[in-house]
């Protein structure tokens, strides 16, 4: 409904005094990681330092928290591509039994408080005496990455045209020609700019792994630590600011990526 | 591209196992979608929803109160626990705080929606773009961290508050019993406050796309037949936005009712169903209880979805 | 000599729709043949059985002679001509032009001497860089159409192939299609809503309703002599009137008289003008001749009476064709 007209005093004031607040806090971050004060945090910084970004590099727990994190995150999202985008072929591409049910299953982690996915799958492994491990965290990322590509893959799927499939093997594409050839480059992008969403998820969850985790820590769970009792507060701000950088940029790399999916796929239809 | 003479009409089928496997697939495509939602049934469809079941079934278990010791009997006495009034006021202060967020992010986000949605343009349109997303998809802990430098006794806000010869407001705002305290970050003022400024882009988003679908020239037809600033505003923009509006309350309402981590940090010692839950399950040990406050929010918000899906909210996500 | 398509009872149900329903056909080598009837009148699903991307439920399907039930689409030598043409958007001209010969093996360089060569045909030559979204419906239809024809297929299937173009580039294409189908010596199976499409292009014609066959024929013998009213009506919306008010026939059989076989003659009987309207070349009356209505399609050279007033009209009774009892 984009209007030429020029928006009234007050409505411009409330739009950008909401964006200021939005968007303040995460600014603060930024300044808080460069503080020379260790000990409180006093506003404003009485001095600026890139003291602590050394310290944060050195200290090993944090690097043992990063790798588990990186490592939990590929994996679940590795998963999560594979099982989304078999759910959105078959539910974008044909009707079958239950085809309702498989839809609302998949949202259905997401929508139901984490809390509840967390205890629910930790009473699971108690019940089952499955120990804790990367994979019981893995288990619980992955359940709520799937819907993050499906929902990319089935909006993809939806948008381009079965005839391309058709065209395919009526030109002499076997099953997997055409898988290889067509399918896979027209839902790329979607795959990718899913799998980056499903990453960013994963890496910043914090509520399911405090069930599945045991005493492993990823970083989220090193940095809730830190929230509750707070030791180190300098290198919490710093790996804050790095946590900003890492989940933020490869947002803003899949938004470019779907946007420019939209001409492309829909072109023939 | 004259014909060859000889060419077959049909084509012998191609070498090799994964070949024959594929054309045997396409010939059936009803075995095709069903290997297509196998993994998925499995994975989520029994071990998730198993999990589900197991724990809702452990609600009905109760626990020995001299061992200890879960009782593997059908009762529901567990239930009956909920309604003790400590209990009974832990699901109502999270359900009024629930209330509170979704009610003042409605109202934040109205502005800034339609800002966005019919006067942002090029640039703008992109800072309105990212000044959503930035903060939706940031840490969700960095967030709540942010908001601990915020709120401190040293941080900005009393900061500011002192420059602008305000601190009287602040401390008549601390002094208000029941969501006052001692200070901004152990107040349920402050709580309030993180809450909404974490879950305001889940109703952003929505209110926008909703208003994004507001054809233009239906306000200047209202204006045009006479509808004062105001009353295009009550009769025909807000019912147009509400369906938007009962889409990001899902959020917002849903996100505040499961959260045990903002008031831990942010807040006092009076618990919120999230934090119930994690207590009763780990340190008290509990998992029955715990089990009966996680249908709490699920029967709230069932109750909530069917409300809302009446508005149209589905229509609008 | 073998035919190219054979259907013996053929049907095709999607649960309770019958799509296809105990369809028997035959087309012969080398003709253009063209399946005409109204959407859901079951020629697109004809269409995907020859192409393979449906299976019948019952009865036989034959290519050249050989059986083609449980063959899937890639392995019969058959290809199409998409009616939203289909191209591959993440692909450029040439390599969709290619695609046939990359899935069969062809090296690269072969391959793209056969894409340009087929573009020329087409008379693309140089167009192979770009991608399909910057080409103009005409030339997506034609990049479809090299694409189709570069494996050598013994039979084109074309779906509603100019839908998409404007009128006077539909015409064009029309008379392309049919002097390349000509120059190919190919069986083209041609599936159209449009019946002057059909008529103007196809050796024979097949006309769809309801998942079944209700005339095949040439053009002249669908136009002229139509076999049921539903025929009638549809290729050339034809007057159906009793065969004794039409004086060729005996009553109780339906006749058809074509609209612009309805004379303007002073000698002729009368009917009454009840609407008139000009069509550039012709005149379209609608007359009530004996509480019958009747369409007549007058050369605009002609004086034409106004509507309420008298008309007298005549017909050659040979025009009129009488059509068989229960018809």
């Amino acid at each position: 409904m984009p209007s030429d007209a020029r928006a009234p005093l007050g409505l411009k004031l409330a739009a950008f005094g909401g964006l200021a607040f939005l968007l303040a806090p995460i600014a603060l971050i930024f300044l808080y990681a460069f503080s020379t004060e260790e000990k409180s945090f006093q506003w404003p910084p009485p001095g600026f330092t890139l003291k602590w970004i050394g310290v944060t590099l050195e200290r090993t727990d944090l690097w043992e928290a990063l790798v588990l994190s990186l490592k939990v995150a590929a994996i679940s999202t590795a998963l999560a591509l594979v099982l989304g985008t078999l759910t959105a072929a078959a539910v974008a591409r044909s009707r079958f039994f239950g085809r309702e049910t498989i839809s609302l299953l998949v949202i259905l982690p997401i929508a139901l408080p984490g809390i509840i996915t967390g205890i629910s799958l930790r009473s699971a492994f108690s019940l089952l005496d499955i120990p804790f491990s990367t994979w019981t965290i893995v288990l619980g990322h992955a359940t709520f990455c799937i819907v993050i590509v499906y929902n990319n893959a089935v909006a993809r799927f939806r948008r381009t045209s079965g005839a391309l499939i058709d065209a395919a093997m009526d030109l002499g594409a076997d099953g997997l020609q055409t898988f290889r050839l067509v399918v896979l480059p027209n839902i790329a992008t979607a795959l990718l700019a899913g799998g980056m969403l499903a990453f960013a998820l994963s890496f910043d969850e914090v509520i399911v792994t405090t069930f599945t985790a045991g005493n492993q820590a990823t970083l989220p769970i090193w940095m809730l630590e830190e929230l509750v009792r707070p030791r180190q507060r300098p290198v919490t701000n710093v790996v804050a600011m790095a946590v900003v950088l890492v989940t933020v940029l490869p947002i803003l790399a899949a938004y470019y990526l779907t946007r420019d999916g939209e001409h492309t796929a829909g072109a023939d239809r | 591209m004259s014909r060859a003479a000889a060419a077959p009409a049909i084509f012998a089928p191609r070498a090799g196992l994964a070949a024959g496997l594929a054309d045997w697939v396409l010939l059936h495509p009803r075995m095709f979608v069903f290997l297509l939602v196998l993994p998925i049934t499995l994975w989520l469809g029994i071990v998730y929803i198993g999990a589900l079941i197991a724990l809702l079934i452990q609600s009905f278990f109760s626990i020995d109160e001299f061992s200890g010791m879960v009782v593997r009997e059908f009762t529901l006495k567990t239930y009956g626990e909920l309604f003790r009034p400590y209990n009974l006021d832990i699901i109502l202060r999270t359900v009024a705080m629930a209330a509170a967020v979704t009610a003042a992010a409605a109202v934040l986000a109205f502005p800034i929606a339609y800002f966005a949605a019919r006067y942002a343009r090029g640039k703008w349109k992109a800072l309105f773009y990212i000044g959503v997303m930035l903060p939706l998809w940031s840490s969700y802990l960095v967030k709540v961290y942010a908001w601990k430098l915020v709120l401190a006794r040293e941080g900005i806000l009393n900061w500011l508050f002192a420059k602008a010869h305000l601190t009287w407001l602040l401390d008549a705002v601390l002094a208000i019993p029941v969501i006052g305290g001692n200070s901004l970050s152990v107040s349920y003022a402050g709580t309030f406050l993180v809450f909404l400024y974490i879950w305001l882009p889940y109703m952003i988003i929505p209110v926008q796309a909703a208003l994004e679908r507001v054809p233009g020239p239906l306000l200047e037809a209202a204006a045009d037949l006479g509808a004062t600033p105001r009353q295009s505003f009550s009769l025909v923009l807000l019912p147009l936005a509400l369906p938007g509006i009962a889409a990001g309350s899902i959020f917002t309402f849903s996100l505040t009712l499961g959260d045990y981590i903002v008031p831990q940090i942010v807040g006092n010692s009076r618990l919120f169903i999230g934090q119930a839950v994690y207590t009763q399950q780990g340190t008290a040990g509990n998992i029955p209880l715990a089990a009966a406050f996680t249908v709490v929010p699920i029967a709230i918000m069932g109750l909530y979805l069917w409300g809302a899906r009446r508005m149209g909210a589905f229509d609008a996500l | 000599m073998t035919d190219a398509v054979t259907f013996r009872g053929v049907s095709r149900h999607f649960g309770s729709v019958k799509a296809v329903d105990a369809v028997d056909l035959s087309i012969r080598d080398g003709e253009f043949f063209a399946m005409l009837g109204p959407s859901g009148s079951g020629k697109t699903t004809c269409l995907r059985l020859i192409a393979g991307f449906e299976q019948p439920d019952a009865g036989h399907i034959a290519i050249f002679g050989e059986a083609a039930e449980g063959v899937p689409p890639y392995r019969r030598n058959v290809n199409t001509v998409f009616q939203s043409y289909a191209l591959f958007p993440h692909m450029n001209v040439r390599d969709n032009v290619a695609f046939g010969l990359r899935v069969r093996g062809i090296g690269r360089a072969a391959r793209h001497r056969a894409a340009e060569e087929a573009l020329a045909q087409v008379e693309l030559a140089g167009f192979g860089g770009r991608r399909a979204g910057e080409l103009s419906g005409g030339q997506r239809q034609r990049v479809a159409l090299a694409r189709a024809l570069i494996n050598k297929p013994r039979v084109v299937l074309l779906d509603e192939p100019l839908g998409a173009l404007d009128l006077k580039l539909r015409e064009q294409m029309q008379e392309e299609l049919r002097s390349l189908q000509r120059t190919l010596g190919l069986t083209f199976v041609f599936v159209t809503h449009d019946q002057d499409e059909a008529l103007s292009m196809a050796d024979r014609i097949a006309v769809f309703a309801e998942g079944r066959i209700r005339q095949v024929g040439s053009a002249e013998d669908i136009y002229r002599r139509p076999s049921s009213r539903f025929v009638a009506d549809f290729v050339g919306s034809s007057n159906v009137l009793p065969a004794d008010l039409a004086g060729a026939g005996p009553a109780g059989r339906w006749a058809s008289l074509r609209p612009e076989d309805v004379l303007l003659d002073p000698a002729g009987r009368e009917a009454t003008v009840t609407a008139r309207a000009f069509h550039g070349r012709v005149t379209k009356l609608t007359l009530d001749f004996g509480g019958q209505a009747l369409i007549a399609l007058v050369p605009a050279r002609e004086a034409v009476p106004e509507p309420g007033a008298t008309a007298r009209i005549s017909w050659d009774p040979a025009r009129v064709h009488v059509m068989e009892p229960g018809a």
